[in-house]
Protein backbone atom coordinates (compact mmCIF):
# COMPACT_ATOMS: atom_id res chain seq x y z
CA UNK A 1 0.00 0.00 0.00
CA UNK A 2 1.51 3.68 -1.27
CA UNK A 3 1.09 7.08 0.60
CA UNK A 4 0.38 9.93 -0.79
CA UNK A 5 2.04 13.25 -0.22
CA UNK A 6 0.76 16.52 -1.96
CA UNK A 7 2.84 19.77 -0.26
CA UNK A 8 0.54 23.10 0.06
CA UNK A 9 0.90 26.00 -1.54
CA UNK A 10 -0.90 29.44 -0.74
CA UNK A 11 -4.08 28.59 -2.27
CA UNK A 12 -4.17 24.39 -1.87
CA UNK A 13 -3.67 22.52 1.35
CA UNK A 14 -1.17 19.77 2.10
CA UNK A 15 -2.67 16.66 1.17
CA UNK A 16 -1.45 13.10 2.99
CA UNK A 17 -2.49 9.83 2.86
CA UNK A 18 -1.06 6.76 4.14
CA UNK A 19 -3.51 3.43 2.63
CA UNK A 20 -1.24 1.29 5.20
CA UNK A 21 -2.43 2.94 8.10
CA UNK A 22 -5.70 4.46 7.16
CA UNK A 23 -4.65 7.88 8.39
CA UNK A 24 -5.61 10.97 5.70
CA UNK A 25 -5.21 14.23 6.72
CA UNK A 26 -6.24 17.42 4.54
CA UNK A 27 -4.42 20.64 6.29
CA UNK A 28 -3.86 24.25 5.29
CA UNK A 29 -6.51 26.56 3.03
CA UNK A 30 -8.06 25.54 -0.48
CA UNK A 31 -8.68 27.92 -2.25
CA UNK A 32 -7.68 27.32 -6.34
CA UNK A 33 -9.52 28.43 -8.51
CA UNK A 34 -9.70 24.70 -10.37
CA UNK A 35 -10.60 22.48 -7.38
CA UNK A 36 -11.50 19.52 -9.15
CA UNK A 37 -8.33 19.29 -10.82
CA UNK A 38 -6.52 19.66 -7.41
CA UNK A 39 -8.60 16.97 -5.93
CA UNK A 40 -8.78 14.67 -8.56
CA UNK A 41 -5.63 12.37 -7.77
CA UNK A 42 -6.95 11.98 -3.61
CA UNK A 43 -10.69 10.81 -5.21
CA UNK A 44 -8.60 8.52 -7.42
CA UNK A 45 -6.75 6.87 -4.80
CA UNK A 46 -9.51 6.99 -2.36
CA UNK A 47 -11.30 4.54 -5.14
CA UNK A 48 -8.29 2.33 -4.85
CA UNK A 49 -8.31 2.26 -1.08
CA UNK A 50 -12.24 1.36 -1.22
CA UNK A 51 -11.00 -1.73 -2.84
CA UNK A 52 -9.20 -3.26 0.21
CA UNK A 53 -9.44 -0.41 2.78
CA UNK A 54 -7.99 -0.77 6.49
CA UNK A 55 -10.17 -2.13 9.68
CA UNK A 56 -9.98 1.76 11.00
CA UNK A 57 -10.16 4.45 8.47
CA UNK A 58 -9.25 8.36 10.86
CA UNK A 59 -9.40 11.46 8.93
CA UNK A 60 -8.30 14.75 10.61
CA UNK A 61 -9.10 18.27 8.05
CA UNK A 62 -8.10 20.92 9.66
CA UNK A 63 -8.39 23.87 6.73
CA UNK A 64 -7.96 27.25 7.46
CA UNK A 65 -10.08 28.96 4.60
CA UNK A 66 -11.76 26.94 1.59
CA UNK A 67 -13.54 28.01 -1.23
CA UNK A 68 -16.73 27.26 -2.46
CA UNK A 69 -15.13 25.64 -5.68
CA UNK A 70 -13.27 23.43 -3.01
CA UNK A 71 -16.73 22.15 -1.27
CA UNK A 72 -18.28 20.34 -3.73
CA UNK A 73 -14.53 18.38 -3.91
CA UNK A 74 -14.45 17.86 -0.45
CA UNK A 75 -18.10 16.53 -0.48
CA UNK A 76 -16.98 14.07 -2.97
CA UNK A 77 -14.27 13.21 -1.05
CA UNK A 78 -16.51 12.25 2.87
CA UNK A 79 -18.55 10.41 -0.41
CA UNK A 80 -15.99 8.65 -1.03
CA UNK A 81 -15.38 7.92 2.84
CA UNK A 82 -18.91 7.02 3.34
CA UNK A 83 -19.07 4.30 0.69
CA UNK A 84 -15.52 2.80 2.54
CA UNK A 85 -16.76 3.49 5.60
CA UNK A 86 -20.72 1.29 4.50
CA UNK A 87 -18.43 -1.65 3.44
CA UNK A 88 -16.81 -1.87 6.60
CA UNK A 89 -13.99 0.75 7.29
CA UNK A 90 -14.99 2.22 10.81
CA UNK A 91 -14.21 6.38 9.40
CA UNK A 92 -14.40 9.04 12.26
CA UNK A 93 -13.62 12.18 10.70
CA UNK A 94 -12.50 14.82 12.33
CA UNK A 95 -13.21 18.33 11.81
CA UNK A 96 -10.63 20.94 13.47
CA UNK A 97 -12.15 24.72 13.72
CA UNK A 98 -10.53 27.13 15.29
CA UNK A 99 -11.86 28.70 18.67
CA UNK A 100 -14.53 31.62 17.84
CA UNK A 101 -14.52 30.44 13.66
CA UNK A 102 -18.38 29.85 13.37
CA UNK A 103 -18.09 29.58 9.93
CA UNK A 104 -15.96 26.90 9.74
CA UNK A 105 -17.81 24.56 12.38
CA UNK A 106 -21.10 25.47 10.51
CA UNK A 107 -19.09 24.04 7.31
CA UNK A 108 -18.43 21.23 9.46
CA UNK A 109 -21.62 20.92 10.96
CA UNK A 110 -23.21 20.97 7.24
CA UNK A 111 -21.36 18.15 6.01
CA UNK A 112 -21.84 16.05 9.07
CA UNK A 113 -26.05 17.17 8.44
CA UNK A 114 -25.13 15.30 4.46
CA UNK A 115 -22.75 12.45 4.83
CA UNK A 116 -23.77 9.23 7.00
CA UNK A 117 -20.01 8.73 8.54
CA UNK A 118 -19.39 9.76 12.59
CA UNK A 119 -17.75 13.72 12.80
CA UNK A 120 -16.14 15.06 15.81
CA UNK A 121 -15.88 18.83 15.82
CA UNK A 122 -12.61 19.43 17.52
CA UNK A 123 -11.86 22.88 18.66
CA UNK A 124 -8.07 24.27 18.23
CA UNK A 125 -6.49 27.56 20.24
CA UNK A 126 -6.09 30.20 17.42
CA UNK B 1 -7.71 49.91 0.50
CA UNK B 2 -7.66 48.63 -2.51
CA UNK B 3 -8.98 48.94 -6.18
CA UNK B 4 -7.99 47.65 -9.38
CA UNK B 5 -9.61 47.59 -12.97
CA UNK B 6 -8.63 45.28 -15.51
CA UNK B 7 -8.02 41.41 -16.25
CA UNK B 8 -8.96 39.19 -13.20
CA UNK B 9 -5.96 36.29 -13.85
CA UNK B 10 -4.99 33.71 -11.61
CA UNK B 11 -1.64 35.28 -10.62
CA UNK B 12 -3.37 38.46 -9.86
CA UNK B 13 -5.68 37.15 -7.83
CA UNK B 14 -3.23 35.42 -5.38
CA UNK B 15 -1.42 39.03 -5.45
CA UNK B 16 -3.99 40.47 -3.97
CA UNK B 17 -5.22 38.03 -1.96
CA UNK B 18 -1.64 38.03 -0.82
CA UNK B 19 -1.55 41.95 -0.05
CA UNK B 20 -5.43 41.84 1.38
CA UNK B 21 -4.16 39.23 4.14
CA UNK B 22 -0.64 41.05 5.50
CA UNK B 23 -2.90 44.48 5.47
CA UNK B 24 -5.17 42.63 7.57
CA UNK B 25 -3.21 41.53 9.64
CA UNK B 26 -0.86 45.02 9.54
CA UNK B 27 -4.69 46.25 11.14
CA UNK B 28 -4.35 43.53 13.67
CA UNK B 29 -8.17 42.26 12.96
CA UNK B 30 -9.93 40.11 15.13
CA UNK B 31 -9.32 36.35 13.82
CA UNK B 32 -13.16 35.95 13.32
CA UNK B 33 -13.36 39.44 10.87
CA UNK B 34 -10.30 38.69 9.28
CA UNK B 35 -11.25 35.13 7.89
CA UNK B 36 -14.86 36.54 6.81
CA UNK B 37 -13.47 39.33 5.35
CA UNK B 38 -10.94 36.58 3.67
CA UNK B 39 -13.05 34.69 2.58
CA UNK B 40 -15.97 36.61 1.07
CA UNK B 41 -13.25 38.54 -0.55
CA UNK B 42 -12.04 35.13 -2.46
CA UNK B 43 -15.53 33.91 -3.36
CA UNK B 44 -16.01 37.65 -4.93
CA UNK B 45 -12.98 37.47 -6.85
CA UNK B 46 -13.49 34.07 -8.28
CA UNK B 47 -16.89 34.96 -8.97
CA UNK B 48 -15.30 37.59 -11.42
CA UNK B 49 -12.33 35.29 -12.63
CA UNK B 50 -14.94 32.84 -14.03
CA UNK B 51 -17.77 34.50 -14.97
CA UNK B 52 -17.05 38.01 -16.23
CA UNK B 53 -17.83 38.38 -20.27
CA UNK B 54 -15.44 39.63 -22.78
CA UNK B 55 -16.38 42.58 -24.36
CA UNK B 56 -14.97 44.54 -27.48
CA UNK B 57 -11.97 46.76 -26.58
CA UNK B 58 -13.97 50.18 -27.89
CA UNK B 59 -16.60 49.64 -24.65
CA UNK B 60 -14.13 50.08 -22.55
CA UNK B 61 -13.36 53.15 -23.63
CA UNK B 62 -9.61 52.61 -24.86
CA UNK B 63 -8.44 53.56 -28.56
CA UNK B 64 -5.91 51.82 -28.10
CA UNK B 65 -5.21 48.08 -29.32
CA UNK B 66 -6.78 46.15 -32.06
CA UNK B 67 -9.94 47.08 -33.41
CA UNK B 68 -12.68 44.40 -33.40
CA UNK B 69 -10.26 42.05 -30.00
CA UNK B 70 -12.33 41.13 -27.58
CA UNK B 71 -10.87 42.16 -23.92
CA UNK B 72 -11.51 41.07 -20.28
CA UNK B 73 -12.12 43.83 -18.00
CA UNK B 74 -13.16 44.24 -14.39
CA UNK B 75 -13.21 46.74 -11.32
CA UNK B 76 -12.82 46.08 -7.47
CA UNK B 77 -12.65 47.60 -4.60
CA UNK B 78 -12.21 47.30 -0.98
CA UNK B 79 -12.36 49.65 2.39
CA UNK B 80 -12.96 49.98 5.52
CA UNK B 81 -15.50 52.60 6.57
CA UNK B 82 -16.95 53.53 9.54
CA UNK B 83 -15.85 49.77 11.33
CA UNK B 84 -17.64 47.95 8.41
CA UNK B 85 -15.96 46.74 5.02
CA UNK B 86 -17.06 47.11 1.68
CA UNK B 87 -16.38 45.21 -1.34
CA UNK B 88 -17.91 46.24 -4.29
CA UNK B 89 -17.00 44.37 -7.76
CA UNK B 90 -18.18 45.24 -11.69
CA UNK B 91 -17.95 43.11 -14.36
CA UNK B 92 -19.61 43.18 -18.19
CA UNK B 93 -21.98 40.54 -18.86
CA UNK B 94 -24.49 39.72 -21.30
CA UNK B 95 -27.80 41.56 -21.71
CA UNK B 96 -29.34 37.81 -22.34
CA UNK B 97 -28.39 36.33 -19.14
CA UNK B 98 -28.98 39.25 -16.75
CA UNK B 99 -32.51 37.92 -15.81
CA UNK B 100 -31.14 34.60 -14.84
CA UNK B 101 -28.71 36.21 -12.49
CA UNK B 102 -31.55 38.70 -11.57
CA UNK B 103 -33.78 35.85 -10.37
CA UNK B 104 -30.92 34.22 -8.34
CA UNK B 105 -29.84 36.99 -6.90
CA UNK B 106 -33.40 37.96 -5.82
CA UNK B 107 -33.88 34.05 -4.85
CA UNK B 108 -31.10 34.40 -2.51
CA UNK B 109 -32.10 37.53 -0.96
CA UNK B 110 -35.65 36.12 0.28
CA UNK B 111 -34.59 33.81 2.73
CA UNK B 112 -33.71 33.88 5.97
CA UNK B 113 -30.47 32.84 7.76
CA UNK B 114 -32.06 29.28 8.64
CA UNK B 115 -33.19 28.58 4.75
CA UNK B 116 -29.63 30.02 3.40
CA UNK B 117 -28.35 26.77 5.63
CA UNK B 118 -30.99 24.53 4.16
CA UNK B 119 -30.28 25.93 0.58
CA UNK B 120 -26.85 25.92 0.74
CA UNK B 121 -26.69 22.26 1.37
CA UNK B 122 -28.98 21.95 -1.07
CA UNK B 123 -26.82 23.20 -3.77
CA UNK B 124 -24.20 21.59 -2.30
CA UNK B 125 -25.59 17.97 -2.76
CA UNK B 126 -27.26 18.46 -6.03
CA UNK B 127 -24.38 16.16 -7.60
CA UNK B 128 -24.25 19.23 -10.03
CA UNK B 129 -20.48 20.69 -10.71
CA UNK B 130 -19.43 23.27 -13.13
CA UNK B 131 -16.31 22.69 -14.73
CA UNK B 132 -14.71 24.76 -12.10
CA UNK B 133 -16.08 22.89 -9.66
CA UNK B 134 -18.36 25.72 -8.22
CA UNK B 135 -21.87 25.04 -9.00
CA UNK B 136 -23.62 27.85 -7.97
CA UNK B 137 -22.72 28.10 -4.26
CA UNK B 138 -20.18 31.64 -4.52
CA UNK B 139 -22.88 34.01 -4.27
CA UNK B 140 -25.09 31.96 -1.53
CA UNK B 141 -21.96 31.71 0.68
CA UNK B 142 -21.51 35.09 0.49
CA UNK B 143 -25.04 36.09 1.50
CA UNK B 144 -24.44 33.64 4.29
CA UNK B 145 -21.07 34.45 5.63
CA UNK B 146 -22.10 38.63 5.38
CA UNK B 147 -25.33 37.95 7.28
CA UNK B 148 -26.77 40.48 4.66
CA UNK B 149 -28.65 41.12 1.23
CA UNK B 150 -26.93 41.08 -1.85
CA UNK B 151 -26.95 45.16 -2.74
CA UNK B 152 -26.68 44.71 -7.04
CA UNK B 153 -26.99 46.96 -9.62
CA UNK B 154 -27.51 46.09 -13.22
CA UNK B 155 -26.78 49.15 -15.65
CA UNK B 156 -27.76 48.37 -19.73
CA UNK B 157 -24.29 49.71 -21.40
CA UNK B 158 -25.64 49.00 -25.20
CA UNK B 159 -27.67 46.50 -26.79
CA UNK B 160 -25.71 43.17 -26.10
CA UNK B 161 -23.92 44.05 -22.80
CA UNK B 162 -24.63 45.23 -19.52
CA UNK B 163 -22.67 46.15 -16.28
CA UNK B 164 -23.45 43.93 -12.97
CA UNK B 165 -22.49 45.31 -10.00
CA UNK B 166 -22.55 44.28 -6.76
CA UNK B 167 -21.85 45.69 -3.17
CA UNK B 168 -21.31 43.53 -0.18
CA UNK B 169 -20.94 44.65 3.34
CA UNK B 170 -19.12 42.96 6.11
CA UNK B 171 -20.13 44.29 9.47
CA UNK B 172 -17.36 43.80 12.69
Amino acid sequence: MERIVIEGTPKTPTISFDMASGQLEIRGRSIPENSIEFYKPLVEHLEKYAQKPQSNTNVNIQLEYFNTSSSKCILDVFKKLEAIHKGGSAIVINWFYEQDDEDMLEAGEDYQAIINVPFKMVEVAE
Amino acid sequence: MLSFKGDITSELLTSILQIMESKLDTMQEEPKIKKKVYNVLVECLQNLYHHMDEIPRSLNGSSSGIDGENIRSAIFMIGKLDNQYNIITGNYILTQNVEGLKRRLDEINKLTKEELKDYYKAVLNNGEMSDKGGGGLGMIDIARKTGQKLNYHFMPVDEVYSFFSLNIKIAQ
